[in-house]
């Protein structure tokens, strides 16, 4: 029972690096990132575009990379949390977010940061309900998103 | 931001509160010890573990909720390339479960399956897909049996056959019936009597992370590494069920992304993985798929509550009667102890002078339930006070001053043997009801306020299984100025990872960054139970406090020697000791002592009653929470929305507060969930909406603002004073909530989750001049067991010189 595996050579841009990989056509973007690329940073908790958990920043807009194929994105700029610090400064949101207590088991954690620095580089002053608008898609079970609120404004306050 | 100011600061407003008082680092708001790690996305969760040359594992899982099995045949799955290896319940037959007196579970069953996701065969292979593939192809000869899926139909007279060969009559797993001091005295003393019917549906933990366990083999021994919150516990199934001593079989916590009680159970995929890598000899991982967990859960039990209280017309309560039903799903899991919980603790927080509980826990063919977040409380929390609500009304008297009334008081007994030592239920009730303005809030249709209170425990005073050992212990090694520390318990994202760095570090003058930790791994640490009953930073806290102030004596010591001095005149702090640099102070040890180590342990004091089931409710402290609910109610459309919430927690003290209120605040977010809209229901067997989109949970569009206010009582046996905080917060969110749709419409909604359907139909009833209400109409008959009657404990007040006698 061999199975046909369609495979494709594909570059893709992620946190400024380009790399060439071999890839089945069907995996999907949040496989190639975590078993092709070893970037486990970004997590999973569907798998079906529900949780938000396996967000990235495509272009520097968030989409679920459970839903993306390599190919959708060849050629563009990806973001994973792997790419939010430079070196080892952290990126303000992750420096709020550390210091606030926003991320307690920390698996919803990369989605949440990317989701809130697309937000903070299009809305550098959003009140409340605009971060409650731009989170709505990443599901927390730890926090009750209060210490996650107070982060955001944090960093947005900081980088200002 | 750690200590809000009170909002009614100015006339009556305390003196600023010293968190901590004179410690450097306990009770500071210091960042998390992995913070750093877990916000550049560098933990390591189960999944993320790729060892060379692993193999991928999937299960085939039961299709029905109720079946014999005929045959199974692998033949086909194993001739597929890239399958290493397939297993049935006839590799794994050995039964085990988390508590002793229901042994009823195995990784794989052969015989019969008994809910929907049972696990029946795994496949190991060189790729996730193929496994898959591989599961499709084996096939399974059933024999189908009706499933028993309500708590009415267990307790009938099963169709075809029992769902569990232990237990009954019927479908029963477990009876209970117990009367503390005299019931039938109290209620003849009562000036008013009053009984009520409540349902509190089953739901699920759904932590962000989907269960996920890799295992190797090498050189005879087992290594697991696993998403789980007790490994002491998945170290003792695995040693059983694969017939190696406890010594070839080594449990190793990964990081852990979210468990709220659903990761406590020793799982099936934790031993497949195991047997699969021994067969193989290839690491080999399995990670549930989101519709696995959801069928996986150990979740709430869906309970049914019927209440009776006698009161006197001033509102003090003379007797109670409580009994429960709860519907236990398809195996033990925790479910005795969840049984006895839904009775034990209505007494630590009201003064109830005669108690009779009777509860039962029947099987059906669903998913096991077992602990969530307050295991076994909120179900009767939510019943208690509506129940005390509606005997206000009645009376005539405010809701919040009737409770007051009957409020337990610090250093007392209860007349169910447990003790009650620290208790601010008096200053979180003053907290929320201040910051809120409950008893002033102005009046208009649609808007409501409810106010409710809850104790949970600051750790099970008994072990899970009956032993005289230490619950919790800690061994410390300092070495050249570096200090680390070692412990069995698991950080599953509370925080008690901070913990133990934050009370080593305070003995020894550091900062809690100057502490490593090796923690969850049965090879390199000492014991600690586990992540469940919030017991963590009250026995493992306690553990580091021994194990550190060891130290610190010995590093003291070497150094008031070479000072020439006492060592009492000796100060530590600052990464000093004495006048020397703690490195120094280190080496000084060092060369004087050898090897410079220290343990500690910790043992619950012996505090159970003298009678049969003492042993779920007994902790060395409890917790207590007050809350206040705001929110605006729809009668057209019943929908709710919810204002605020403030929440006052008694954390006796906050080791780190700005840990306690992140745990404060995410127990309130999931006690909304629970109040408002989260349900694990059932059609003919499958669940109803096994995924994260239908599954309601609250999403930062639904969580109201939430003002924490910590109080501190500062307990005689807490480390520094310390009680839970992790739980305990979740209790009073849904009966707050309830009592505040009742204040916005004048309907009670006497059922979880509230939904908007269930109050347009109270509604509807109330224009019809039905009552005013919506919730179950009666309590089955339950053949209950003669009640064991056991005598009150002779002394109310307790005297904590004398408790470690009883």
């Amino acid at each position: 029972m061999a199975r046909e595996v369609q495979r494709q050579v594909l570059a893709l841009d992620v946190n400024g690096e380009r790399t060439e990989l071999l890839l089945p056509v069907h995996k999907t973007l949040l496989e190639v990132l975590r078993e092709d690329m070893q970037l486990t940073g970004t997590k999973h908790g569907c798998e079906l575009g529900e949780c938000g958990t396996c967000t990235v920043l495509v272009d520097g807009k968030p989409e679920l990379s459970c839903l993306l194929l390599p190919l959708q994105v060849e050629g563009r700029a990806i973001t994973t949390i792997e790419g939010m610090a430079s070196g080892s400064r952290l990126h303000p949101l992750q420096q709020a977010f550390a210091e606030l207590g926003a991320a307690q088991c920390g698996y919803c954690t990369p989605g949440i940061l990317l989701s809130a620095k697309s937000l903070l580089e299009t809305n550098a002053r959003p009140s409340r309900d605009d971060i409650r608008e731009a989170l709505a898609g990443n599901l927390c079970r730890c926090t009750g998103y209060v210490k996650i609120l107070e982060a955001i404004e944090l960093a947005a306050g900081r980088m200002a | 931001m750690t200590d809000r100011p009170h909002p009614g600061a100015g006339k009556g407003a305390r003196p600023p509160h010293k968190w901590g008082g004179d410690y450097s680092v306990v009770g500071k708001p210091l960042p998390r010890v992995d913070a750093v790690t877990k916000v550049t996305g560098r933990a390591v969760y189960a999944d993320d573990m790729m060892l060379p040359r692993t193999l991928h594992c999937r299960i085939l899982r039961s299709p029905h909720p109720h079946a014999r099995i005929v045959s199974i045949d692998t033949s086909a799955a194993r001739r597929m390339p890239g399958v290493l290896a397939v297993i049935t319940g006839a590799d794994l037959p050995i039964k085990f479960g988390i508590l002793p007196v229901t042994q009823d579970e195995r990784a794989l069953e052969h015989e019969k399956v008994r809910y929907v996701g049972d696990p029946i065969a795994a496949v190991a292979a060189t790729d996730e897909e193929i496994a898959a593939a591989a599961c499709d192809a084996i096939s399974v000869e059933y024999e189908v049996f009706e499933p028993v899926m309500s708590i009415e139909e267990a307790l009938a007279e099963p169709k075809d056959e029992r769902i569990q060969d232990y237990g009954g009559p019927n479908n029963i797993h477990k009876l209970v019936a117990l009367e503390f001091g005299d019931v039938e005295g109290g209620f003849a003393r009562a000036g008013h009597v009053r009984e009520d019917v409540f349902f509190f549906q089953g739901n699920t933990h759904l932590p962000m992370e989907q269960h996920s366990a890799i295992a190797t083999y090498v050189d005879g021994r087992v290594t697991l590494w696993s998403s789980t919150q007790v490994v002491h516990y998945v170290h003792r199934a695995l040693s059983k069920v694969l017939e190696l001593p406890m010594n070839r079989v080594r449990v190793i916590g990964a990081a852990h992304g979210g468990g709220f009680g659903g990761k406590t159970d020793p799982f099936a995929h934790e031993i497949i993985v195991c047997k699969l890598a021994m067969m193989t000899g290839r690491p080999v991982k399995c990670t549930l798929t989101r519709e696995e967990v959801f069928y996986a859960h150990r979740g709430r039990h869906p309970v049914l509550m019927w209440v009776r209280t006698g009161v006197t017309r001033e509102g003090r309560i003379t007797a109670m009667h409580f009994r429960t039903a709860l519907d236990g799903g398809a195996y033990g899991s925790y479910g005795v102890a969840s049984t006895f919980y839904t009775g034990a603790l209505q007494t630590v927080t009201y003064d109830i002078p005669a108690y009779r509980f009777e509860g039962c826990r029947v099987f059906t063919n669903k998913p096991p339930c077992g602990p969530k977040r307050g295991h076994g409380t909120p179900q009767p929390r939510f019943a208690l006070e509506l129940h005390l609500e509606k005997i206000a009304h009645d009376l005539g008297i405010n809701p919040v001053e009737l409770k007051q009334r009957n409020f337990v008081k610090p250093m007392t007994r209860t007349v169910n043997w447990l003790r009650v030592t620290s208790c601010g239920l008096d200053e979180c009730t003053e907290r929320v009801m201040h910051a809120s303005g409950f008893q002033h809030r102005r009046r208009r249709p649609g808007r409501g306020m409810g106010f409710a209170i809850s104790s949970y425990l600051s750790g099970a005073g008994t072990a899970i299984y009956w032993n005289d050992m230490p619950h919790s212990e800690v061994q410390i090694k300092v070495d050249r100025g570096g200090v680390t520390a070692y412990c069995g318990a698991m950080d599953i994202g509370q925080g008690s990872d901070s913990v133990l760095a934050t009370i080593v570090a305070e003995e020894l003058g550091l900062q809690p960054a100057d502490i490593r930790l090796v923690t969850a791994d049965t090879d390199t640490t000492p014991i600690d139970l586990g992540s469940y009953s919030s017991r963590v930073t009250f026995m493992a806290g306690n553990a580091a406090l021994e194990a550190a102030r060891k130290m610190r004596a010995s590093l003291v010591d070497a150094v008031a020697s070479k000072m020439g001095c006492e060592p009492a005149a000796v100060t530590v702090g600052d990464a000093r000791i004495g006048d020397f640099s703690f490195e120094e102070a280190s080496i000084l040890a060092e060369a004087r002592f050898g090897t410079l180590t220290s343990a500690g342990s910790y043992t619950p004091p012996k505090i159970a009653g003298p009678y049969k089931g003492a042993g779920v409710g007994p902790s060395p402290a409890y917790s207590y929470s007050a809350c206040v609910v705001d929110l605006d109610a729809d009668a057209r459309t019943g929908l709710v929305h919810v204002n605020k919430i403030w929440i006052a927690h008694d954390v006796g003290r906050a080791i780190n507060p700005l840990l306690v209120q992140g745990q404060v605040e995410g127990s309130v977010y999931m006690g909304l969930g629970e109040a408002l809209m989260e349900e694990q229901t059932f059609r003919h067997g499958l669940h109803k909406w096994p995924s994260m989109l239908e599954y309601k949970s609250p999403t930062f569009l639904d969580m109201p603002e939430v003002e924490t206010f910590i109080v501190e009582t500062v307990d005689p046996e807490g480390p520094y004073g310390a009680k839970e905080a992790g739980q305990g917060p979740l209790l009073p969110v849904p009966p707050a909530l309830a009592s505040a749709v009742y204040d916005a419409l004048g309907v009670w909604v006497d059922e979880v989750p509230v939904t908007p359907e269930k109050i347009v139909e109270a509604l509807r009833r109330k224009e019809k001049g039905e009552p005013a209400r919506y919730g179950p109409l009666r309590f089955p008959n339950i053949p209950y067991p003669e009640t064991i009657k056991v005598e009150p404990p002779p002394n109310k007040e307790l005297d904590l010189a004398a408790a470690s006698t009883i």
